[in-house]
């Protein structure tokens, strides 16, 4: 008597595989074969509950039945315990689905993360892939950028400029040859949900830049990767080379006429090269040094070509909102934040993972109801949003609806959706140092307010924290002015933004820095 | 560098520039693809490659110099990349960096690295681009072991 076989899922995504994923299926593989049953190995994408990584899932007739975190030794009494076919385990989670932190989430652009082969183009195809570049192809370019600008998608990277805006630019712009550039240098600490989709969706990522091609006429694309995600560049050079082979890319994609190729460019561990004109110098063969704006460079951008360039997932909600139409998406999000946000969830957190749930969500909602407050179960001291060049936001500020202009006001960035907690066990000095630190090391050198500013700043913070109690309201007015000089006078983000996380630092914890209140207020 | 051996990096060189020269922004693709075969990319590579792009010898320096990814010497043994960005440190990741300092020893190349992707995991290093996570300093050392046994 033959069975179908079992179909098991064990994630291939970097966290899973930092975490033992490979030698997991190892050992489902090796344990199946010595009790005869037939099972297939699905290697998907994570579902982004890190916690529970490697999450090991079933089929079974009642729907997808998880177990974790699992082990290569957990694996015998999983068997015993029958769970191939859904039986109860200690590690038992129930249906995968209704994990409370995944079902209550929004998800759209991450509808299918973790649920299908990441490389599989009938898989990708059956959950609605593809759909939106179908019907991109039936109507004409000008409609297809017009869905852009009617969602009210801002890119998603950080700078949240509005990306039907720039892709008209584009399409209006003539020239012989245009450019589709993703960035996808994620270097933002606390940052995770573009590596994701690369290793777990990349198809989708592929079908965004593919519509952004055909509708601004552009024929060339390329992705920008950081050269730290090996995993994530593998899984896209594999994708590329299946999706060209069955029409997606290529001379005449699905025969509509229209060429589109797309190409991965290494990055070299530059954290500067995530700035979009830096980028593209890097993309160019050059040293990654940025550019100063004017030309933008939807009209004078890579090779000094018209260039589409927008962040992983700011292409990778343009498929749902072609398939779905521009209204759907408009639907979510409030204000002028319209939409959902993958939001990542870090560092000690104690449910660590990925969130997608439409603008308007608060910081304490994602903080204590789905992040469970701190791993260490100290309270939670501080909490930086949006990259090493976000603000620490104080508890104050935690029931602010997330929305770009809302949080804005309060001089908080949204930027890549990335959320970085602290304990109490954190000194916040010694992180303000560490940003004017960290901008010394990956500043490009271009402007001097980001250069020298940076190497200035680590010593006044330095003077700050160590030097004599007479000196400190001093050092704390000189550290203030030269955070003005760097926001105001800096070429780029790099050494714009890098006052952020230590301003906010010092106004909200001066205790930190051996500051009382009243001398705060005195600086 | 032995002459022999100098000779087949040259040779390695020569056909990666053949291969790769032609494509638009060719230098990155270039580099990555020396240091991948060789391990570093020698200075004795800089003429050949900046003559087959049209460049100065100063430009490709320059270039490589700029990024941190490229080495100009070989690493001594497995690359050890230990995560000292934020999220890593809010989960004791400078304890752990200063752990490995003192345990690594001459036979590793230990290197910081700012952001792995894997935040939600933290701390966490990579050994040869292999992942791991949630690394304290006994994981650390169990890692360590590992690769001196197998070396």
């Amino acid at each position: 008597m033959t069975m179908a076989p079992i179909t098991i899922y064990v994630p291939r995504d970097s966290a899973a595989l930092a975490l033992g994923a490979d030698e997991v299926a190892q050992a489902l593989v090796a344990e199946a074969t010595r009790r005869k049953v037939n099972i297939e190995l699905v290697r998907n994408g994570s579902r982004g509950l890190f916690w529970l990584e490697p999450l090991v899932e079933v089929a079974t007739a009642q729907g997808r039945v998880a177990y974790g975190p699992v082990q290569p030794e957990d694996v015998a009494s999983l068997f015993e315990a029958g769970f191939h076919t859904g039986g109860p385990h200690p590690l038992g989670l129930g249906r995968t689905e209704d994990i409370d932190f995944l079902r209550r989430q929004e998800r759209l652009t991450f509808a299918r993360m973790g649920i299908t082969d990441p490389l599989s183009l009938a898989d990708y195809q059956a959950h609605e892939g593809y759909a939106g570049l179908r019907q991109a192809l039936a109507l004409q370019p000008t409609e297809v950028v017009q869905q852009v600008l009617d969602s009210g998608l801002r890119g998603r990277g950080g700078a949240a400029f509005p990306a039907g805006i720039k892709w008209k630019t584009v399409a209006a712009a003539q020239a012989a040859q245009k450019y589709v550039v993703c960035n996808a240098d994620e270097g933002d600490s606390g940052t995770y949900s573009d590596r994701m989709t690369m290793e777990g969706d990349p198809y989708m990522l592929i079908e965004g830049m593919t519509i952004a091609g055909i509708s601004t006429g552009a024929t060339r694309g390329y992705i920008y990767v950081r050269s730290e995600y090996p995993h994530a560049i593998a899984t896209l050079n594999e994708a590329i080379t299946r999706a060209t082979a069955a029409g997606f890319l290529g001379d005449d994609v699905l025969g509509s006429g229209k060429a589109f190729h797309l190409e991965v460019r290494k990055g070299a561990g530059s954290y500067v090269c995530g700035e979009e004109t830096a980028m593209l110098e890097s993309i160019e063969g050059k040293r990654g040094v940025v550019r100063a704006k004017p030309p933008i460079p939807a009209l004078k951008g890579l090779f000094g070509q018209p260039t589409v360039i927008n962040n992983v997932i700011t292409f990778a909600s343009v498929p749902i909102i072609l398939a779905r139409g521009a209204a759907f998406y408009a639907n979510y999000g409030v204000g002028r934040s319209k939409g959902t946000l993958p939001i990542q969830l870090a560092g000690n957190i104690k449910h660590a993972g990925l969130v997608e749930k439409a603008f308007g969500v608060t910081l304490r909602e994602l903080l204590v109801d789905y992040g469970g407050g701190t791993a260490s179960g100290r309270p939670i001291k501080a909490v930086q949003v949006g990259g090493p060049l976000g603000a620490y936001v104080p508890e104050a500020q935690w029931d602010l609806p997330m929305d770009y202009e809302a949080w804005a006001a309060v001089g908080a960035t949204v930027g890549h959706g990335g959320i970085v907690v602290h304990d109490d066990t954190a000194d916040l000095s010694k992180l303000a140092r560490y940003a004017m630190e960290f901008c010394a090391l990956e500043s490009c050198g271009k402007c001097t307010p980001c250069r020298i500013g940076s190497t200035r700043g680590v010593e006044v913070i330095d003077r700050i924290t160590k030097g004599d109690a007479q000196n400190k309201p001093q050092q704390v007015k000189l550290l203030r002015d030269l955070c003005d000089t760097m926001v105001n006078g800096s070429l780029c983000a790099m050494g714009g933004m890098t006052p952020f996380p230590v301003l906010s630092a010092l106004n909200h914890y001066p205790q930190d820095f051996g500051l009382s209140n009243p001398e705060r207020k005195a600086a | 560098m032995t002459t022999s051996t100098a000779d087949k990096a040259r040779h390695t060189v020569q056909q990666v520039l053949e291969a790769q020269r032609q494509q638009p922004g060719a230098l990155l693709p270039i580099l990555h693809a020396i240091q991948d075969a060789l391990g570093y990319v020698p200075a004795d590579a800089v003429p050949d490659i900046a003559e087959a792009l049209n460049l100065s010898r100063a430009e490709v320096h320059g270039v490589i110099s700029y990024y941190h990814h490229f080495r100009t010497t070989p690493a001594r043994g497995p690359v050890v990349q230990v995560c000292r960005a934020e999220a890593c440190q809010a989960c004791g990741s400078d304890a752990l960096w200063e752990h490995a300092s003192r345990a690594a020893g001459p036979g590793v190349t230990l290197e910081p690295v700012y952001c792995l992707g894997l935040c939600a995991t933290a701390p966490s290093m990579s050994i040869n681009d292999k992942p791991y996570a949630r690394v304290n300093p006994g994981k650390f050392d169990r890692l360590l072991a590992q690769l001196k046994e197998a070396a």
